[in-house]
């Protein structure tokens, strides 16, 4: 996790930070992608607005008109400090929050009426907690039978049925953890880079929209998040999966994605297509805003 | 010997009926982590619908059924205001117990006990009948095995369908369930049913047993449901191949034993409930120092946090 690319997330200027929406020195690069005419929009957010705690000592506003398009097949990272509203976007878009306006569409369809677990059929997300994306006391094979039900119901048919068994192997080996060996031991008893690889699994079995990706390595050590992140980039290419990754890790953000967000004080600062951006880049643009807000460097 | 063998049938008997009743606490308690308080109405509840309905003339297994049926129905009611309305887990149960009392006095005519016996129930005609000699002798020790091995049964079963994994995966982890596009609100609501539902269920075979229903049966069935529970599962949980429905029996009837034991080392009956409060405390205390890890310590220490 302490990677010398990650950048120090420093807490911004809580104390009178209201967002603006937008920042007054938005540095767009040039970029083929965002402007592309051909774009086939998969996800819309126009005009969010959300405030924490309003008309509190700790009302927090984090989007006063928040927007963004998200592209079919696109894979977008999201930077960006504490308190930038990058957790509220994806809490906004999965609805575990309601937002105070605007609206959310995916494929053409206002989804605003949806509630979490009715989105959840078509946009899959893994967690920063790994123990969040499984069931500690379910086994491997438990879990993943019940994630391949998903959206059809779920009667007093067998838990687990036998013939999916070989499959569910065939989808584990490829990971190269060993986990097709365990397959009936519970996923408590598994380590977190073993389970949020079989979190990231279980969240793509059925077809999905749109794929979350909510700093799903950052509580691993190093080496189980270049594992994560590398089947990560297999399970998306394989899948052509539409995917929003928030990410501390630059290198990961800048490394994988076919597009860059920098957010800040809830609003798009960055927005850069593949090769349009480096790590440096990405430092540089950090500490701009960091000097601009009054937390120096 | 005679008297031992007397007593050991009655704990046995009264072990495997308030089991079945255990075993619904298992689910609210130990599957979803949820203090349900209203098994102290629901147990009654099946009681007083059995004794009224048999009273009228209905067939003493439609009497189990529509006490579980009941059961259920209270169980729903438990989990509407938890879920829907949003009042917390402790106080929804309270509030249907509280309301299950009116309930109860209704069904019964507004009289605290009914008796009917010499009607028939399950424990004189059908499969009873069929017994003869020492059998017979032994019928309601041998029916309430039956019960709770069938009730047993299809608990292992129903845990191993879709929605019984899901059920238990509600209680680990309701994130998880929700992202199989699943509410888990419903799962609760569900789990309280099934929970409440075999509460109704044993205090309708306590009834037939008894030939008479009680208003006042319900009380201190949560506390024991619970001892239940924590005995079995800190006495045999740590074996991999034992079931926690055998282990909740399993504990029921060491529950029943222990209070037997002091009432035959001359514990006033006064004192029953008290014995019953403090037998639990040990078996609460016992396990959490006999196992420091595993799950069913962890959903303890969340119960006794919300309460």
């Amino acid at each position: 996790m302490r990677n010398p690319a990650d950048f120090p997330a420093k807490p911004m200027n809580d104390a009178n930070g209201h967002a603006n929406g937008t920042s007054s020195s938005a540095l767009v690069y040039p970029s083929d992608s965002p402007q592309n005419p051909s774009r086939d929009p998969l996800v819309r957010m126009a005009g969010i607005r959300k405030t924490f705690n309003r008309d509190s000592v700790n009302e927090r506003v984090v989007f006063t008109d928040f927007s963004l398009t998200l592209d079919r097949g696109s894979f977008v990272s999201v930077v960006g400090s504490n308190g930038s509203g990058k957790t509220t976007l994806l809490n906004v878009l999965c609805g575990s929050i309601p937002q105070d306006g605007g609206t959310v569409e995916i494929a053409g369809k206002n989804i605003d009426k949806l509630r979490e677990h009715e989105r959840s059929r078509f946009i899959g997300r893994v967690f920063q907690d790994p123990s969040k994306g499984t069931c500690a006391s379910l086994t491997i094979l438990e879990n993943m039978a019940l994630a391949d039900n998903k959206g059809r119901p779920y009667w007093l048919g067998r838990g687990v049925p036998r013939k999916r068994t070989d499959v569910y192997r065939g989808m584990l080996e490829p990971l190269g953890l060993g986990l097709e060996n365990q397959m009936n031991v519970t996923v408590g008893s598994l380590s977190g880079g073993q389970r949020q690889a079989l979190a990231l699994l279980i969240s793509v079995m059925t077809p999905l929209e749109l794929l979350i990706l909510d700093e799903h390595t950052a509580a691993l050590d190093p080496r189980s998040s270049e594992t994560v992140m590398e089947l990560t980039e297999r399970v998306v290419r394989e899948k052509r999966l539409t995917t929003l990754m928030v990410t501390h890790n630059l290198r990961f953000a800048v490394g994988y994605a076919s597009r860059l967000i920098m957010l800040h004080q809830g609003g798009v600062t960055l927005d850069a297509a593949r090769g349009g951006c480096s790590v440096e880049d990405l430092l540089a643009r950090f500490n701009e805003i960091s000097i601009e807000t009054g937390n120096g460097v | 010997m005679d008297v031992f063998l007397r007593l050991l049938v009655n704990v046995l008997e009264e072990g495997f009926i308030y089991g079945l009743m255990a075993m619904g606490v298992y689910i609210t308690y130990s599957v979803l982590h949820f203090p349900d308080l209203s098994v102290d109405g629901t147990f009654p509840l099946g009681a007083c619908l059995t004794a009224a309905l048999i009273n009228i003339g209905a067939h003493p297994l439609a009497a189990i059924a529509l006490a579980f049926a009941a059961g259920c129905a209270a169980g729903a009611v438990t989990g509407f205001l938890h879920v829907k309305l949003r009042i917390t887990d402790l106080l929804s149960g309270i509030l249907v117990m509280t309301a299950l009392w009116s309930v109860n006095l209704v069904i019964l005519g507004g009289r605290a006990v009914l008796p009917f016996y010499n009607k028939p129930t399950v424990f004189n005609t059908g499969l009873a009948s069929l017994l003869t000699g020492g059998l017979h002798k032994r019928r309601v020790l041998l029916l309430v095995t039956l019960f709770a091995v069938i009730v047993k049964l299809l608990l292992d079963l129903y845990y191993r369908t879709k929605s019984g994994l899901l059920l238990r995966a509600t209680g680990d982890n309701a994130q998880f369930v929700s992202a199989q596009g699943v509410d888990p609100g419903r799962m609760k609501v569900l789990g309280l049913m099934l929970g409440n539902g075999l509460a109704a269920l044993s205090g309708s075979v306590l009834a037939q047993q008894a030939e008479s229903a009680n208003i006042q049966s319900g009380t201190g069935m949560v506390v024991m449901g619970l001892a239940s529970v924590i005995i079995g599962s800190s006495l045999l949980g740590g074996l991999r191949w034992i079931k926690a429905t055998t282990a909740v029996l399993f504990g029921s009837v060491a529950y029943k034993a222990a209070l037997v034991a002091a009432m035959q080392l001359g514990l006033p009956t006064n004192y029953l409930k008290l014995l019953m409060a403090a037998l639990f405390v040990v078996a609460l205390i016992t396990s959490q120092t006999a196992s420091k890890t595993g799950k069913s310590l962890e959903g303890r220490r969340a119960h006794a946090k919300s309460r």
